[in-house]
């Protein structure tokens, strides 16, 4: 059984398709990383799947519980963790565990909050009011409430959102150790880094499901041809690139410049042109990362938000 | 499975419900401070029973019987004759204005009438767009009237009853013919001041949530709407339940306002004022989509209570039509409750339709709210 299993998912706010016809499974104990733009529709997917919201057209299951009508039992099952931080500010730590393990009816409630503070590291600041921590801490305070209750299934909406790195790494190697425990995962993030850290990836635009699978199969799959040039002014050799015909992309890596196309007869042609106007000018060919092909889902996807 | 309602999850919201309130110092402060000291500000302001009010006074003749009548009306302590000896369009002038609260009116012809015995009359007009004004000192017009008439001429006590019938007081109460007062207004404060604190606080319950973003966690946990609905609003029920307390005994204390009728029923009917009220602030806050608008629908909800529920005008005063609309109020049935068992002493029958009304809002509110409350975010 599938973790996560729906198909034609399209939800409406006015006249504004945010999420169209999105289909997406995610297996048990994998880790899938759900990108896509801001306002892509992420969140909102996210929201019918632990159902926050009714989808207007398509089903699907989550954890076997149907998302138009088991909500409250999906609810049970589920952590969410929003990508803002929604415990209380006004009580403290110990207090906002002591109100999920009640909510989850998790028995006895100290039992679960002292292990969830000592897990956390945060048993001196127990009476710290939760406002008053820092984002990184805010955020494993998140989780561990999200956690408490052993959920089957985790879905977090951006959680490394302003967190420093090494807390985004300790909080990635959190995931892995809760994944390879069976937990599944589905999470939304803007980071490459992170996509790669994931089992596989789901990329989303303006509300439609563009590419999914292994890091590996999306970047394969995108059918892109990248050269890595260099030598001297490449300033004006990115000048002169632009708007070339074949030439989709071009961004400067340090001393390097990279030259992104989709057609790879074209983006060549273009290249032979520029070696020859540009003395000194040296084109190799080059690896695709994934950054490479967001960008061109990105600048190829029209803009639904205006 | 227990899925609509748990003790244990209610026991989380209300727990995390009175820690909030306990840590926000302000309005923790100002659901018990402002009741009392909404209580005693008007309570001493707004006075029903006033004395030494500015009166002008239209008398042509200066004969005893005349001397006697003003002195008389003096002596009340209500009359304060600031104007004196006026004619009748410039006394019409003064109490237009405002300055004076009446008009005292010996005819030319008072003295001969007395000595005649041919039924003399006085005419007393009195301001009575504020009827509480003139009440007292009206009602107290009739026998010092009399009295003073009577020891002018010097009467036996035999003699004297069958002169009483003779003299006549015409009264006009002017511009509002209506006139009901007698410590009317601090057991009416109660409902008041509970209905605008327990609405507002409750009001914003939920959209407090939704702001701080509080509402989507919430709403991802396994908590049902019941149970959200108690949560919210049993800890307001206690606070409403305090405030009784508070302004029951000021109302003993500062005011000496009588407690005539029956204390449990009293409580009784205030507690079930205080759930509607709460359910109402409830249902507010899952309709209004910001803390702002919250607010604003509690004093659209709450003037009209004010205006029409009898609490500032008399509601027999008042058109079918708003008659009709006053009925829908809380507080228009609170206050005949509160005002007959607390003066009148009455018992639970007489005032068991007003309390069935309680009960019907109550229902009313929580089932609106039950439906109106949103289990998604929609």
């Amino acid at each position: 059984m599938n973790a996560i299993d729906v198909h034609g998912l399209v939800k409406r706010f006015g006249d504004k398709t945010v999420v169209d016809h999105v289909t997406m499974t995610v297996a048990e104990g994998e880790i899938v990383g759900f990108l896509g733009p801001n306002g892509s529709g992420k969140t909102t997917t996210i929201r019918i799947m632990c159902g926050l919201l009714t989808p207007d057209e398509g089903e699907g299951t989550v954890l076997g519980f149907d998302i138009r009508t088991d909500s409250l039992r999906i609810k049970r099952e589920v952590g969410y963790m929003t990508q803002k931080f929604s415990f209380y500010e006004d009580l403290t730590i110990g207090e906002n565990l002591e109100f999920v393990a009640r909510l989850y009816r998790l028995k006895p409630v100290e039992e679960h909050v002292a292990r969830t503070l000592e897990e956390l590291g945060l048993t001196t600041r127990r009476n710290q009011l939760a406002g008053t921590l820092s984002g990184g801490w805010k955020q494993r305070l998140a989780l561990a409430a999200c956690i408490m209750h052993k959920p089957k299934l985790l879905l977090l909406d951006e959680p490394t959102a302003g967190v420093d790195p090494k807390a985004r790494r300790e909080f990635w190697d959190e995931i892995h150790r809760l994944a390879s425990g069976g937990l599944t995962v589905l999470v939304s993030t803007h980071y490459m880094d992170e996509a790669e850290r994931c089992h596989r990836i789901s990329y989303i635009s303006y509300g439609k499901m563009l590419a999914t699978g292994t890091v590996a199969e999306v970047v394969k799959n995108a059918g892109l041809t990248t050269f890595v040039l260099q030598g001297p002014r490449l300033d004006q050799v990115a000048e002169a690139l632009q708007g070339r015909p074949g030439v989709d992309q071009v961004a400067p890596f340090g001393a390097t410049l990279h030259v992104v196309g989709s057609d790879r007869k074209k983006l060549e042609a273009a290249l032979v042109d520029v070696e020859k106007e540009h003395k000194g000018v040296k084109v190799a060919p080059g690896e695709t990362s994934l950054e490479d092909v967001f960008i061109q889902f990105m600048s190829g996807s029209k803009d639904n938000m205006a | 499975m227990n899925s609509v309602f748990s003790f244990a999850r209610l026991g989380a919201l209300l727990i995390k419900e009175f820690i909030q309130m306990r840590r926000d110092r302000i309005t923790f402060a100002m659901m018990l401070g402002v009741p009392l000291m909404q209580l005693v500000l008007f309570g001493y302001a707004i006075n029903n029973d006033p004395k030494s009010l500015p009166a002008a006074l239209v008398a042509t003749s200066s004969d005893p019987y005349t001397r006697a009548m003003v002195s008389a009306l003096q002596t009340t302590g209500y009359y304060r004759f600031d104007h004196v000896s006026q004619s009748a369009a410039d006394a019409e002038f003064l109490m237009s204005r405002g300055d004076v609260a009446f008009v005292v009116t010996i005819p030319a012809d008072f003295a001969r009438r007395v000595e005649r015995g041919d039924s003399p009359q006085i005419l007393i007009e009195a301001d009575a767009t504020d009827p509480a004004v003139a009440s007292g000192a009206i009602s107290t017009l009739g026998t010092v009237a009399s009295q003073a008439l009577l020891r002018a001429r010097g009467m036996q006590e035999a003699a004297a009853e069958a002169a009483l019938g003779q003299l006549e007081v015409v009264v006009h109460r002017r511009y509002n013919p209506e006139g009901i007062s007698q410590y009317n207004i601090v057991p009416g404060l109660l409902g008041v001041i509970l209905q605008m604190t327990m609405v507002m606080m409750t009001s914003i319950a939920l959209t407090r949530e939704t702001e701080r973003g509080t509402m989507e966690n919430l709403l991802a946990m396994p908590s049902s709407p019941l149970e959200i609905m108690m949560g919210k609003v049993l800890p307001y029920l206690a606070v409403g339940g305090v405030q009784v307390v508070v302004v029951l005994a000021a109302a003993k204390l500062l005011f000496a306002i009588p407690f005539t009728g029956s204390m449990s029923l009293l409580l009784t009917a205030v507690l079930i004022f205080v759930l509607a009220l709460v359910l109402l602030g409830y249902t507010i806050s899952t309709i209004a989509r910001t803390q702002m608008q919250a607010l604003q629908l509690t004093f659209f909800f709450f003037l009209p209570s004010i205006m029409l529920s009898g609490f500032m005008f008399p509601y027999r005063g008042m058109p079918t039509w708003a008659q009709a609309f006053g009925e829908i109020l809380p507080l228009t049935h609170f206050l005949r409750i509160i005002r007959a068992v607390m003066l009148k002493g009455a018992e639970l029958p007489a005032v068991a339709t007003e309390i069935g009304w309680l009960v019907v809002f109550v229902a009313l509110f929580a089932g609106v709210a039950l439906v109106r409350f949103r289990r998604t975010l929609d």
